[in-house]
């Protein structure tokens, strides 16, 4: 115990002493998450919208007061016919038009369908979409409220969203961010640690020592696990702060989740610092096997129920894949753990499995 | 001299897939020798010293250290040794103290030992005033004397040291030997491996690895009269020449 204890302040100490590394560790996953977080959503802010409304009722003006309200919407054009749409369309103008059926407050009063058309600049498919999704999700909350008072409103077209009614493409996105981000954090830094031990010939004293296995390797991945943990928590932050990410489930159990999934990717680095001796080599297995497999095969931004089934067996091995599916279910759908019992489980067996690994390499060494 | 005897080997062997890295080797250390272990690169000395430490597994034959067999009380014999690799084994982002406390710490010594013989240490050594210096900032001379230091920290009964004195000036191994005759009338037994014949001189008794098998020993001057010559450089490169081609220094 004495001498764990030693080992973890001397880990401590090489952390503390190490400034440049520690900022890198504890900021670049914050600093990631931001850069991501803007490059790849697909939502666009400040919408330039064009309103048709052939015949201003007390309906279409409530529904474009909302839509002006939204920080989505930018309303650049009221007209009363679609002559000019194209023209503004075409140059840029407009980004997406909402058109409103004649009489539309009147149609809906007498039970009839009212008809609002949603048009998307379609030479950006994935923005449009979301566009139109934007101001879908206003006209539908507008016409729950009507139906409310009124049954038998009904306004078309109509379109549901699951989960996250205004489709902020950042929602999904963070969560998967979290995962790549601290897997890369956690596996580089205990393989380079260890690695850099192997090449100084430190670790060859510490092997003649009366030290275990286990003990070498609880001195590593402890002190690792508490800065993951900052790492973690910063990013849950931020996620609320700047991309407004809701956070609908249990903090206390997304960070206990974060912290198993750290120790999963943390023991991965062991066993590859284990099977390697240079730290140049350990990083290059270390970023190969973290950030490809969960960029590409986690979920995080191929979605995987479209994969091929070979690669949706495959993704079943990253552990990133679980912890997304765990991180965006508790910030997104606010799931509990009665729920999520399953993907928790396969991370602890990971765990298991790679510090099991990782300490019998060591014992081999040994011998 | 006691006759007690601290390693013992008997036809001990490792090989790597075809290749003998030691082969059929015997040996006996008594207590409190100081026992140089000589070779070319490559000879095989590195690898007998991590049989007998614990961090290689024999092939075959046997082999005791401190009493307890290497291949089933590898525990028992992390306790009674102390090792000094030719790669330095200190941390340098630690400070000397540190260094010091942390091999404390994973030896098991108590708060009050450890202070007692760091102080101990700091002053043989002379280091009082840089003994919160980072290890990286002292001379070689110094870390490779502290490194013994550290080695010999919890008192072991053995002690094994990989060329120590490796790219260290004259004065400071010689500096170095008067520790290690100092650690040998203390009662510690001394493995030492070296590419220095002047320092084969201060040996009680000398192997001389070639190719992976022992090809002379005994005291330095037996040597010299076995091979008629009064030089060990001229014993080692007639024996070392024939098989592996090349004279070592």
């Amino acid at each position: 115990m004495k001498a764990l204890l030693g080992l973890l302040s001397k880990e401590v100490r090489h952390i503390l002493r190490d400034r440049r590394t520690l900022a890198v560790v504890v900021l670049m996953p914050v600093v990631q998450v931001i850069l991501f977080g803007f490059a790849i959503r697909t939502d666009v802010k400040d919408i330039k919208l064009v309103i048709v409304d052939p015949s201003p009722d007390h309906v279409t003006l409530e529904i474009r007061d909302r839509l002006e309200a939204s920080e989505a919407f930018r309303t650049v054009a009221v007209l009363r016919t679609t002559e000019t749409l194209d023209r503004l369309f075409q140059r840029g103008d407009a980004q997406e038009a909402v058109v409103f059926e004649p009489r539309f407050a009147t149609r809906l009063d007498r039970g009839l369908p009212a008809r609002v058309q949603i048009i998307a600049d379609a030479t950006e498919p994935n923005t449009g979409s979301t566009r139109q999704n934007y101001a879908l999700s206003v006209i539908r909350t507008y016409e729950r409220e009507l139906g409310a008072g009124a049954p038998g409103v009904h306004i078309v077209p109509r379109m549901r969203m699951r989960f996250d009614p205004t489709a902020e493409s950042s929602h999904l996105f963070v969560p998967g961010l979290m995962a790549f981000v601290l897997t890369i954090i956690s596996a580089l830094m205990t393989a380079i640690s260890l690695t850099r031990e192997k090449e100084t010939g430190t670790m060859e004293a510490l092997l003649v020592s009366p030290l275990r296995p286990a003990q070498i390797i609880l001195g590593k991945v402890l002190p690792y696990l508490a800065i993951g943990f900052v790492s973690a928590g910063l990013v849950v932050l931020e996620a609320r702060v700047v991309f407004d990410v809701p956070l609908r489930g249990s903090v206390v159990l997304l960070l206990g989740e974060a912290m198993l999934f750290i120790l999963v990717s943390l023991s991965l680095g062991m066993l590859i610092s284990a099977r390697t001796s240079s730290q140049r080599v350990a990083m290059m297995a270390a970023m190969l096997g973290t950030m490809l497999p969960t960029m590409l095969l986690s979920g995080f931004i191929f979605p995987i129920e479209s994969m091929p089934e070979i690669l949706r067996w495959v993704s079943n091995v990253i552990p990133a894949k679980w912890f997304v599916t765990i991180a965006r279910s508790i910030m997104l759908k606010g799931t509990g753990i009665e729920y999520l019992w399953r993907e928790t489980l396969v991370l602890c067996g990971m765990a298991v499995v790679l510090l099991g690994l990782s300490t019998k390499s060591f014992h081999i060494r040994l011998e | 001299m006691s006759a007690e005897i601290a390693i013992q080997a008997h036809e001990l062997t490792r090989t790597f897939g075809s290749f003998t890295a030691v082969d059929h080797i015997s040996l006996e250390v008594r207590t409190g020798e100081i026992f140089g272990f000589l070779g070319a690169n490559g000879a095989g000395k590195t690898t007998a010293m991590r049989m007998f430490i614990g961090l290689l597994a024999p092939s075959s034959g046997t082999a005791t250290v401190a009493g307890h067999d290497v291949y089933t009380q590898s525990e028992a014999i992390k306790r009674s040794i102390g090792y000094m690799s030719q790669r330095f084994s200190l941390y340098e982002d630690l400070t000397i103290r540190e260094n010091i406390r942390l091999y404390g710490g994973i030896y098991g010594l108590a708060n009050q030992d450890i202070r007692d013989r760091s102080r101990q240490i700091l002053a043989r050594l002379g280091m009082e005033q840089s003994a919160d210096t980072q290890v990286r900032a002292i001379p070689l001379g110094w870390r490779q004397k502290l490194s013994f230091s550290v080695a010999l920290l919890h008192r072991p009964r053995i002690i094994f040291l990989d060329e120590p004195t490796g790219g260290v000036d004259p004065i400071t191994r010689r500096q170095f030997w008067e520790l290690i005759y100092q650690a040998a009338a203390d009662g510690t037994t001394v493995l030492v491996t070296t590419h220095y014949m002047d320092e084969a001189e201060y040996c009680d008794r000398i192997s001389i690895m070639v190719a992976g098998r022992i090809g002379a020993m005994g005291t330095p001057a037996e040597l010299k009269r076995q091979f008629d010559t009064d030089s060990m450089d001229e014993v080692f490169v007639r024996l070392a020449r024939p098989t592996t081609g090349a004279g070592a220094a």
